[in-house]
Formats: structure tokens, C-alpha cells, sequence
């Protein structure tokens, strides 16, 4: 890839994610760290693409704990994440502000 | 497949990534917002499998082993996210971060391992900041996760000389960064990735219990920019725009947790280097307490006008979430005016209370913020502190150099009467002795949180 394209979708990505969090109350804080945080086990696609193409054992065995490290991080995040949020679920209240 | 149409699925599951974050960012939308994040992760995990970059046929190289080691991950994440305790689920938090950088980490030297001597300069730069960053993201991680679980002690850690080690060991590490850039070798990689899981230890050790979450926070922006310089290494689009959304997103979710916290991220850093050492605490162990019974608490709140209860984290290791809900409950039939003061750092995490008496179905209307409920306490009759320290110490206005200086309190002391429900008089998560204990107007209930409510629920339903 084009190094001007990589740093163009870096400084964009950069804003998004300054945007996106930039007004977020306090109550959502854990939850929000603990999303993001499933969010970066996708290293998963990376995990795997180098196992595809690993050449000697140490390289796959490296890649295979590399993917079960991932798939910890990317599946166990997403579960503990709604399980935190299960909580917010029923109210009648409204909205917390 | 294609590139495009690989390369337009990645995007997709990137866009599913940025809605999941905006979601996650309202309450209302927040699980929906967690959904799609999964949704988009699920996708891009597919489609790797059905597309193979050099032309190479499919199905991929070593497919048993990717899918085992799937399953194998599936199997010890899902029942640990599934099982553990409310209390307990920072420390997830921080393993799950951890395991995070160490897999970026491991894919960058794998992919290094098999470029070798191909590698450009560009590419080795951006392993070896993989590398490091992944590295000190693990095992700075499982330093955190030991603090809250407390098999290792939660105050700041500090050795003589402690700075001059870390910056000596900083230093070590950068040299031996520019040391594989140029070699280029597996031997100065290995040294490398040991070095900075040294520094990630040293650069934990010195922060304080409540500063911890903090850190959690950093490191996982750092672990997000693992994951982008590694979708560099791997040229692949979705990791990189992942990465810096995580990287982007947890720096801004980490000064705003700071500064709920009224913390600079400097001082949590490296505050434990500057703050003045604490004066002996073993005078004030045998000062005068005043303790009372179920009843004397249960006769104070009876004629109390109005009552605010300030959980923190005791309550969540009593889980006496449902028992405190009965006590309101039982104290609003009454016609006795109650609220809930929110601190938004009590527990072990920002919104930690927010959380558990979700749980327990407190009407948000009875959860006012810190900022909300503070002028209230000087019309306030008795404020019950529930399992709380820190986040009602006097001492973070008080005491200039105490760790938790500047951090804004719930101001109980305003308050006619103060209810401590303590286990002992440890100090709390800080470890600062808290002034407000040997007040006159302090009356202390010893015992588990869950068992004095219910003592007192039972001794205010006969009056």
C-alpha cells in the first residue's frame, strides 16, 4: 500500500476516535474501555494471516498461541462487555444523564 | 475472492467498529453499540478465511491448527467473561488488554521471523514499536490485574533509586530497538521483547491502588496502537484503522477518567516518585471510635428528614446491592426523602456503582452524580456510607502530598450524621487513614455490608 494512503487512514482514524468518546459520562467509562478493548482483539485477522503462512514450527507454534491469546481478547471481551451493560437494561426512569 | 471485495469487507467491519464505539457512548445505545462491534469482528474473522493474498489456493496453510487454537480460546475466554464476579470485573478487563498486546506482540515477530533478511527498514521500525508497546501492554497488564486482585500489595510500590532503574531500563530498551533495526536478527528481537517486559513491570509497580484503572485505560489505547502498527507490518487496511481507533479513543477515555478522578495522567504516572512520603499512621490506630448497634442506625434513620447512602466498594464485595434497595425502599414508605451519591470513581472502576445497582433495579432517578449531590449534604440528616474510603476522604482536600490530593470528594462531612459500614478500620484502597472516622458525628457499624443491612432493615421495620 501507498505509504501516503496508510498515513491518511492513521490521521483519519485518529479524529473518529478522538470524535466518537469525546462526550461520554462517567457511568459509561468501564463499559466503553471494556468494549474498546474487545475491539482490538481483531489482532485475531492478524493472528491467523500469519499462521497461514508460518514456515517452521516455531513460527506456528508462536502464531497458535498468538491466536488463542486473540480469540481470549476479542470473544471474552465482547461477552464481558454485555455483561456489564445487561445491567442497564430494564428501566423505567429514562434515561440516565 | 478478490482484494476489493476483501479489502470492502474490511472496511465494512471497520465502519461496524466506529458505530460500536459511538454506541457505547450513550447509554441507551450501548449494548446495541457492543452488538455491532462483535458483528464487525465476527466478519472480518471470516473473511480471512476465504482469501489468500499471494494466490495461493485455499483453504489457508495450517487450518487445523488456526481453527484448534480458535476453539482453545473460545473455551477459556467465553466461561471466564460468562463467571466472573461484578467485583471482579476490572481485573478481567486488564487480563483481556493484556493477552491483547501479548498476541500483537507475538504476530509481529512471527511475521518478522518469516520475512528476515526481506524485511524493509519500515517495516522492522514498526515490529520492533509492536514489540515493545505489545510487551509492556502484557505484562504491565498482569501487574494491574495482580493489584486488583490483591494478591500483591495495591499501594504504590517504590525502591530506592527506583527512578533511576526505570529511565536506566527505558534507556536499555531503546538502544536495543536501534540495535535490531540495524543488526536485524532473532537474538536481538528476543532481548528486546524481554527488555520491555521488564519496563512494563517497573512502570506499573509504582502506581497506587486507585490510580490503577487509569493505567488499564493507557494501556489498552497502547495495545490499540500495537494492533495498527501491526496491520502495517501485515498490510492489512482493517487492522490499522482498529488499532487507531482504539489507540485514538483510549487516550481521550483515559484523560477523561483522570480528570474524573482530578488526576493529571503525569501524577498517576510517576506520582509515587514526587509525592511526599505519608507521616506515621500508627498514632491515629488507637484514637477513639464511636460504633453502634443495627438498632442505634435503624433509630437514626427513622427520624431522619432525608438520608443520603454512598455505596462504594464494599458493597460490591457483599454484593448487598438487593439488601441496600430494601433499605431505601423500606426508608421511602416511610416518607424519608432518599438518594444514592454516585462518586463516579467508588469501587474499582469509573461507573463501577452504576453498574451494580442497575443490577439490583435502583431507579435511576434516586443515582444523583457527585456534582448534583454535594450541595445537598448540609440539608442532609444522615449520610450512610456504604463499603467507601477514599472517594469520602476528607484528606484529598486537605492534605496537600497525600495520594489522593485533589481527587474531588463526596462531601459527607456536611452532613448531621455520618454511618460508616465497614469491615475494619483498614484504611481504604489508597491507603490513607480517613479523618473522618473520629469525627463525633461518625457512628460506625462493623461488620459485612450485607449483614449489618439486613440487621438494620430488620431492626427499622419494628420501630
Amino acid at each position: 500500500m501507498e505509504p501516503i494512503a496508510i498515513i491518511s487512514i492513521f490521521v483519519l482514524a485518529v479524529f473518529v476516535g478522538f470524535e466518537v468518546v469525546s462526550k461520554v459520562s462517567s457511568t459509561l467509562h468501564t463499559p466503553l474501555m471494556s468494549g474498546a478493548n474487545a475491539i482490538h482483539g481483531v489482532i485475531l485477522v492478524g493472528a491467523i494471516i500469519v499462521a497461514d503462512h508460518s514456515k517452521t514450527n516455531l513460527e506456528l507454534g508462536l502464531a497458535v498461541a498468538a491466536i488463542i491469546l486473540a480469540t481470549i481478547n476479542m470473544v471474552g471481551g465482547f461477552v464481558v462487555t454485555d455483561r456489564m451493560l445487561e445491567m442497564f437494561k430494564p428501566k423505567k426512569g429514562g434515561e440516565n444523564k | 475472492m478478490s482484494y476489493f471485495v476483501y479489502s470492502l469487507i474490511g472496511l465494512a467491519a471497520g465502519v461496524c467498529f466506529i458505530l460500536a464505539l459511538k454506541g457505547l457512548s450513550t447509554p441507551k445505545t450501548a449494548r446495541r453499540g457492543n452488538m455491532i462491534g462483535a458483528i464487525g469482528a465476527t466478519i472480518a474473522t471470516v473473511v480471512v478465511f476465504f482469501y489468500s493474498k499471494d494466490g495461493e489456493s485455499l483453504p489457508l496453510n495450517n487450518l487445523g491448527w488456526i481453527l484448534g487454537a480458535i476453539a482453545v480460546g473460545v473455551v477459556i475466554g467465553v466461561p471466564a467473561a460468562r463467571k466472573v464476579q461484578m467485583t471482579q470485573m476490572p481485573q478481567l478487563v486488564a487480563l483481556f488488554n493484556g493477552v491483547g498486546g501479548g498476541a500483537a506482540a507475538l504476530v509481529a515477530i512471527v511475521e518478522y521471523l518469516n520475512l528476515g533478511e526481506t524485511a524493509s527498514t519500515p517495516v522492522v521500525i514498526a515490529t520492533v514499536f509492536t514489540v515493545i508497546v505489545g510487551c509492556v501492554s502484557f505484562s504491565g497488564s498482569i501487574i494491574t490485574f495482580l493489584k486488583l486482585q490483591e494478591l500483591m500489595t495495591t499501594r504504590p510500590v517504590v525502591f530506592p533509586g527506583g527512578r533511576f532503574v526505570i529511565a536506566g531500563t527505558l534507556a536499555t530498551t531503546l538502544a536495543a530497538a536501534v540495535w535490531v533495526v540495524i543488526e536485524l536478527g532473532t537474538n536481538p528481537l528476543l532481548i528486546l521483547a524481554a527488555l520491555s517486559l521488564l519496563f512494563g513491570v517497573l512502570f506499573v509497580l509504582p502506581v497506587g491502588g486507585a490510580d490503577v484503572p487509569i493505567v488499564i485505560s493507557l494501556l489498552n489505547a497502547f495495545t490499540g496502537l500495537t494492533v495498527a502498527a501491526s496491520g502495517y507490518v501485515l498490510d492489512s487496511t482493517l487492522l490499522i484503522i482498529a488499532g487507531t481507533l482504539v489507540g485514538a479513543s483510549g487516550t481521550i477515555l483515559t484523560r477523561l477518567m483522570a480528570e474524573a478522578m482530578g488526576r493529571s495522567l503525569f501524577g498517576t504516572l510517576f506520582g509515587a516518585f514526587t509525592a511526599k512520603q505519608q507521616e506515621a499512621t500508627g498514632a491515629a490506630e488507637d484514637r477513639p471510635v464511636r460504633s453502634g448497634s443495627p438498632d442505634d442506625v435503624a433509630i437514626l434513620l427513622n427520624y431522619a428528614r432525608r438520608v443520603v447512602i454512598v455505596p462504594g466498594f464494599g458493597l460490591a464485595v457483599a454484593q448487598a446491592q438487593h439488601t441496600v434497595r430494601e433499605l431505601a425502599d423500606l426508608m421511602l414508605a416511610k416518607g424519608i426523602d432518599v438518594a444514592y451519591g454516585i462518586h463516579p470513581v467508588a469501587g474499582r472502576m469509573p461507573g463501577h456503582m452504576n453498574v451494580l445497582l442497575a443490577e439490583a433495579n435502583v431507579p435511576y432517578d434516586q443515582l444523583a452524580e457527585m456534582e448534583e449531590v454535594n450541595p445537598t449534604f448540609a440539608q442532609t440528616d444522615v449520610a450512610i456510607v456504604i463499603g467507601a474510603n477514599d472517594v469520602v476522604n476528607p484528606a484529598a482536600q486537605t492534605t496537600p502530598g497525600c495520594p489522593i490530593y485533589g481527587m474531588p470528594i463526596l462531601e459527607v462531612a456536611n452532613a448531621a450524621n455520618i454511618i460508616f459500614l465497614k469491615r475494619s478500620m483498614r484504611p481504604g484502597f489508597a491507603g490513607i487513614e480517613n479523618e473522618l472516622l473520629f469525627d463525633p458525628k461518625t457512628m460506625l457499624l462493623f461488620g459485612d455490608a450485607k449483614a449489618s443491612l439486613t440487621k438494620v432493615v430488620s431492626a427499622l421495620k419494628n420501630l
